[in-house]
């Protein structure tokens, strides 16, 4: 059984994902890295429902719909913020900022 | 079946780190679909045959699609260069080389050595399988009923009321996109 490896592949893709986010200013491409994030843990879920049973592959049935209700509401967004600004950047993205 | 899992975990890793890299959303969002056939790969390796068929459909199928469609849409084909400048380039750093020291601290984990430490099982223990029963019924469920019917009977029978709530998030959801990508409400 290879629950250590797969953790520990789930442990970098979630890192590689966190680094996205931090280092890159295309919202689109933040926007992809979080589902990078949501797919490493969907691969700990896997493999531990190796060990527990089919809750974790009910978990993961569950994360996959919201992360597919979360990407059709985000993009709609950034669809509606780049009308609005002409720009996917988030520096330009600071209508929040006090 | 170890050998082909490090491959495909290579293949992962690589088209990840491709996809925080590439400058073109294109390129990003298609190294981003190669990681999810890997991941779907790998679901297989872990007796996960369903879930790695989800995985195809709706990850690298329709979330990816949708990605491509808004990329084109919004033509960001061949966009700048869009990385963050030095200082957050060191906070990433940071940030991450801490994630990935407590992360990958789970790369020790082993079976046994879960169930050793859960439960203060002997030292001597070889087979977890004698302290999770749950992996052992779900594989004899999923013998008896076929890999769908293991995952189906738990879904609709423990989990039904989850179930209902998301298909209520999923009507939320689409109300929402349509009235948000609409171009005067």
């Amino acid at each position: 059984m290879l629950l250590g490896p797969v953790l520990g592949l789930s442990a970098i893709l979630f890192s590689i994902g966190v680094a996205g986010v931090l280092l890159r200013r295309n919202v689109i491409i933040v926007f992809m890295c979080v589902e990078l994030m949501l797919n490493a843990v969907n691969l700990t879920f896997v493999a531990f429902s190796q060990l527990y049973g089919a809750s974790g592959y009910i978990m993961v049935f569950f994360v996959m719909t919201v992360a597919a209700a979360e990407a059709a509401v985000g993009l709609a967004i950034i669809l509606a913020i780049f009308r609005h600004k002409l720009s996917v950047d988030l520096q330009n993205i600071n209508l929040l900022r006090g | 079946m170890t050998t082909l899992f490090y491959v495909f975990a290579a293949l992962a890793v690589g088209s990840a780190a491709l996809c925080i890299l590439q400058r073109s959303p294109v390129s990003a969002a298609l190294w981003l679909v190669s990681t999810m056939f890997s991941l779907a790969v790998i679901f297989v390796l872990l007796d996960a045959q369903f879930i790695a068929a989800i995985q195809v459909l709706v990850y690298a199928g329709a979330v990816m699609v949708l990605f491509l469609f808004v990329i084109m849409l919004l033509n960001l084909g061949h966009a700048s260069s869009d990385m963050r400048g030095p200082s957050a380039l060191a906070a990433a750093v940071v940030i991450v080389g801490l994630l990935s020291i407590e992360l990958v601290t789970l790369w020790r984990y082993t079976p046994a050595r879960l169930a050793q430490e859960i439960s203060q099982a002997p030292a001597g223990l070889t087979d977890p399988s004698a302290i999770f029963m749950g992996g052992q019924i779900a594989q004899e469920e999923a013998a008896a009923r076929g890999i769908v019917g293991g995952i189906a009977v738990p879904l609709f029978q423990q989990y039904l009321v989850p179930f209902e709530i998301t298909s209520i998030l999923l009507l939320a959801a689409i109300v929402g996109a349509v009235v948000l990508a609409k171009r005067k409400v």
